[in-house]
């Protein structure tokens, strides 16, 4: 499938200005009254559901979709937020086909689950709307937090310790909190600045002071906010992209998938940013979906998604592959980069090869390949958790490189915790995410509290 | 094809279904409509004296929907006709002479007085219609005035006013009940008494339909204001069944005519009427929700059940569960049934095992094996049918009959004999 390379092609303004707006418009539009309520009266209410028990948060969706289907949207956003202060993100990024509605005995009778995250939206969008807030501070403990990184751990945690009473001082290295949310969900999923939205929603609790632009390992130590603070919770995401570990990665041209994707989404005008003609991602992930269905939205001719391993392994889910072929990207399977061909000082062409498993699982190329001439290559491997931060302070021990936690997500430091993309053995999603910054706000309350841990 | 040809009091009509006395028959225009999209008779809206009433200028219905907004009940606090009687009078004629083959019925209410109804009576006699029907069921606004359902409540008045209307007219008398009362056998039997040749059940049941939170006024809202109402649509039918069966099983009313009314939306409900002794069925909230062209599928869908059955003519069917409605006493005590789940059908909601956990006899298991896994356990089950009336999958429960061994719940032989409550033995008055 070699295709001849042409001279390099990347530019701004491929599309009419109005095909940028409805091509990054809202995937999924909010429900209104009318259409929630009839989704609403398909939930069975079943007993002890199987979607709660799916929702890493363990909000309790029969509950909350009975009180839409009742017309009580207060008390729905509330069942939500009580469990899940990111309610509204989460009803917007969830791979709920994989989670929630992957269980919904709905699947079996009528062959279409409750559409539980369309729900869990118009439930919080609507409570979201009023300007008020759910939750009230419990009285004051006089007890400090430092949470470092506001991405959906570091806010979520920061949330649930201000409720119980505590102080937080929040340390984000970023110009703008949010983290992922801001920086790297696709943007049609997470329109009309909703990410701000939400964190001003969850700040609105009171008590917690949000300091941009402070940067742990930058003037910022581990060891100074152990000893200023009575606790401390690491919510910091990972920082580096992996390497395809090939030769001419600082090729122009050659680009990590979120750092386009963090451009993408603070670009005020999209018609402004670059894109190439033919691009080539590289990865199986989240990521590669989204990095490979935004440039096509941008107006790129060929997306072609190449993925070392089959369908069946690839990262995202089954809707995310759809997503990306309906949007027009190819997808070719079994197939790795070997060789990054520079032309006229860019890339210009990849060389792959075919890969195949062998009898004991290990990944080999099978010898022959192919070329494909680009544009823009993206990596799109993974990312990978910079320990540097801690730089020369006492750290937390790491596991496979992430930090360790036990399942109150205490780090080998006993008063530091930790939760979100950093920590060992999570979901890398964002409602895991919620769920460990809320876990170890339980804990990390019980430790100022009573001393225990 | 089945034969839908309706005889109701020798009054003839293509079909037997009717229109009820409300809106859809309030005129000429209505009542033409409804003939040329195939009703097979109509019962005029109530006719009153001069001057004619005159109905509130704000919101006259309500309506109780489901989450899909389908209309499930609905209420109205309308009058009889607002319009000149010699004007309706007028209509009447013109409209039977043009449609001398549908079955016109005119509803009538006037004050208690031998001379107010001595004197319309003649008066509709004179249009050529078919029959009258006497309106003693509104439950709102005309009960405050002596007349609808205040005079359905009130055996005397029935039966007096149907004997005046009997010795004023030929054409056939049918009185129409109200459900608002304690026995409806007594109404029916005080029209028998008055010689009317049938009756007509139910009208509208007395409600208040709901309340606006915001306003603290009753639905309907007039001006922050609300009045009880009639209710029907769907919501009614149960009670307008059991009223039906009351009047068709007990010897001294069974040989009454009866026009079924309430709910009927569909022809599954019209037939459920006509088994019940129902000679045809009158319709309005379904025609109010969905306009005159759901006939067609009446009259499509008795055809075909009745194709189906081997039925030729509507008496095949006419009264066919009558006698299986008795009282409870004479329920058969020995059968036995256990509720079954199929396995192959269960989408696992749990349904059946909470509500019978927490509301019935704790009969339905919740796991096996650390698996959800909902069965029943015959040791408790008393077949009460509540896990099978809860259970979102049609077909996945069901009450199977133990036909002998031993009933593990009592451990009791299970009998094959008919036994009923007259003789049990925890019967006081056992016989
Ligand atoms: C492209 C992409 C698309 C995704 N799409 C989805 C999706 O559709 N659905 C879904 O559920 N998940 C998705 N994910 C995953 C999800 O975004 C993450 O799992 C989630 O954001 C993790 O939250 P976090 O708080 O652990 O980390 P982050 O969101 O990464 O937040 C970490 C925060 O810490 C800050 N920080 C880092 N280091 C420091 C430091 N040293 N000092 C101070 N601050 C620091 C960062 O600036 C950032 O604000 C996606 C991820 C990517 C990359
Ligand atoms: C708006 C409205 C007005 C009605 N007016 C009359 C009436 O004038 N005379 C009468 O006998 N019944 C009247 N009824 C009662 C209906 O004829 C009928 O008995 C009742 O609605 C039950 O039938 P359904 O469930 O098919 O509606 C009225 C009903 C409605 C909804
Ligand atoms: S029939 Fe009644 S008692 Fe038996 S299992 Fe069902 S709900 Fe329980």
């Amino acid at each position: 499938m070699a295709n001849n390379s042409t001279a390099s092609d990347i530019s701004t303004h491929r599309l009419e200005q109005h095909e940028y707006e409805n091509n990054f418009s809202d995937i999924h539009p909010l429900l209104d009254g009318y259409q929630a309520s009839v989704e609403a009266s398909r939930c069975y209410f079943c007993h002890d559901a199987p979607c709660v028990v799916a929702c890493p948060t363990s909000i309790d969706i029969p509950l909350f979709i009975r009180q839409i289907a009742s017309t009580n949207n207060t008390g729905a956003a509330k069942t939500i937020f009580q469990q899940n202060i990111m309610g509204g993100m989460c009803a917007r990024v969830c791979p709920t086909e994989t989670l929630c509605e992957e269980v919904c005995v709905r699947n079996e009778a009528g062959g279409k689950p409750v559409k539980i995250g369309f729900l869990q939206r118009f439930a919080t969008d609507g409570y979201m709307e009023t300007g008020d807030h759910p939750f009230q501070r419990a009285s004051s403990t006089g007890k400090k937090v430092a949470v470092v990184g506001a991405g959906p751990a570091g806010m979520a945690c920061a949330h649930r310790l201000s409720a119980l009473g505590h102080d937080i001082t929040i340390f984000e290295g970023r110009a703008k909190s949010g983290g992922l949310n801001e920086y790297g969900i696709a943007s049609y999923k997470a329109v009309d600045d909703f990410a701000q939205k939400e964190i001003d929603f969850i700040l609105s609790i009171g008590g917690i002071e949000l300091k941009t632009g402070s940067y742990l390992g930058q003037g910022l130590d581990l060891d100074t906010l152990r000893s200023d603070y009575d606790a401390v919770f690491l919510g910091l995401g990972q920082g580096g992209s992996n390497n395809l570990r090939l030769d001419g990665e600082d090729t122009d041209g050659v680009i990590n998938a979120i750092d386009y994707i963090a451009q993408l989404r603070q670009a005020d005008d999209l018609s402004q940013l670059s894109v190439g003609r033919r691009i080539i991602v590289i990865g199986g992930g989240m990521t590669a979906i989204d990095v490979a269905v935004q440039t096509k939205l941008l107006g790129a001719e060929e997306v072609t998604i190449v993925y070392r391993r089959g369908i069946s392994q690839m990262g995202a889910s089954k809707y995310e592959q759809d997503l990306a072929q309906t949007n027009g990207v190819n997808i070719v399977y079994w197939a790795m980069p070997v060789e990054l061909v520079e032309q006229d000082g860019r890339i210009g062409v990849v060389r792959f090869e075919r890969t195949s498993l062998d009898n004991d699982g290990k990944l080999n190329s099978t010898g022959d390949g192919f070329d494909l001439a680009s544009d823009m290559v993206f990596k799109a491997i993974g990312q990978v958790f910079l320990s540097d931060v801690f730089a020369k302070n006492q750290a937390p021990e790491l596991t496979r490189g992430r930090i360790r936690v036990d399942d109150n997500r205490q780090t080998s430091l006993g008063d530091v915790w930790a939760g979100g993309d950093c920590i060992d053995g999570g979901d890398d999603l964002t409602v895991a995410a919620v769920e460990d910054g809320k876990v170890a706000a339980m804990a990390i309350d019980k430790f100022l509290t009573s001393g225990e841990v | 094809m089945a034969d839908l040809r309706n005889d109701f009091l020798g009054i003839k009509s293509p079909n037997p279904f009717w229109l009820a006395s409300a809106p859809p028959t309030d005129r000429e225009t209505n009542v033409v409509r409804a003939y040329k999209a195939g009703w097979g008779g109509v019962v005029w809206k109530t006719l009153g004296e001069e001057p004619h009433v005159v109905n509130v200028n704000g919101p006259r219905y309500g309506a109780i929907h489901s989450n899909d907004r389908q209309l499930i009940g609905f209420n109205n606090i309308e009058l009889i006709s607002d319009r000149p009687l010699e004007v309706n009078l007028r209509e009447i004629k013109k409209v039977k002479r043009e449609w001398p083959d549908r079955a016109l019925v005119v509803s009538l209410m006037v004050p208690v007085t031998e001379e107010s109804w001595k004197t319309i009576v003649p008066l509709v006699e004179e249009t050529g219609a078919d029959g009258i029907e006497l309106n003693f069921g509104c439950p709102h606004g005309m009960s405050e005035r002596g007349m609808g359902s205040s005079i359905g409540q009130d055996p005397e008045y029935i039966e007096n006013i149907a004997r005046w209307c009997k010795q004023s007219t030929s054409m056939p008398v049918i009185v129409k009940l109200t459900p608002n009362i304690t026995d409806i056998r007594q109404p029916a039997l005080a029209a028998l008494k008055g010689g009317a040749d049938g009756v007509a059940l139910i009208n509208t049941i007395n409600s208040i339909i709901g309340i606006d939170l915001d306003t603290m006024s009753p639905n309907p809202n007039i001006d922050g204001q609300g009045s009880h109402g009639g209710y029907c649509g769907p919501a009614v039918k149960p009670i307008a069944l059991n009223m039906v069966a009351e009047i068709a099983r007990n010897a001294d009313t069974a040989a009454l005519p009866i026009s079924g009314i309430g709910g009927v939306s569909t022809w599954r409900d019209a037939v459920e009427f006509m088994t019940l002794g129902a000679g045809n069925v009158q319709v309005c909230t379904a025609a109010m929700t969905y306009g005159f062209k759901i006939v067609e599928e009446l009259i499509d869908g008795m055809s075909d059940w009745m194709d189906d059955k081997g039925y030729t003519t509507t008496d095949d069917f006419m009264g066919a569960a009558v006698k299986n409605v008795v009282d409870w006493k004479y329920l058969n005590m020995n059968y036995v049934v256990k509720a079954v789940i199929d396995q192959d059908k269960c989408i696992k909601c749990g349904r059946c095992h909470i509500v019978c956990e927490d509301t019935s006899h704790q009969a339905i298991t919740l796991e096996r094996n650390g698996e959800r896994y909902f069965e029943v356990k015959d040791d408790e089950c008393v077949g009460c049918n509540l896990c099978a009336s809860v259970c979102p999958v049609e077909g996945c429960i069901d009450m199977v009959q133990l036909t002998g061994g031993i009933d593990p719940r009592t451990n009791q032989p299970v009998s094959t004999e008919y036994a009923n409550w007259t003789t049990h033995s925890n019967n006081p008055n056992a016989v």
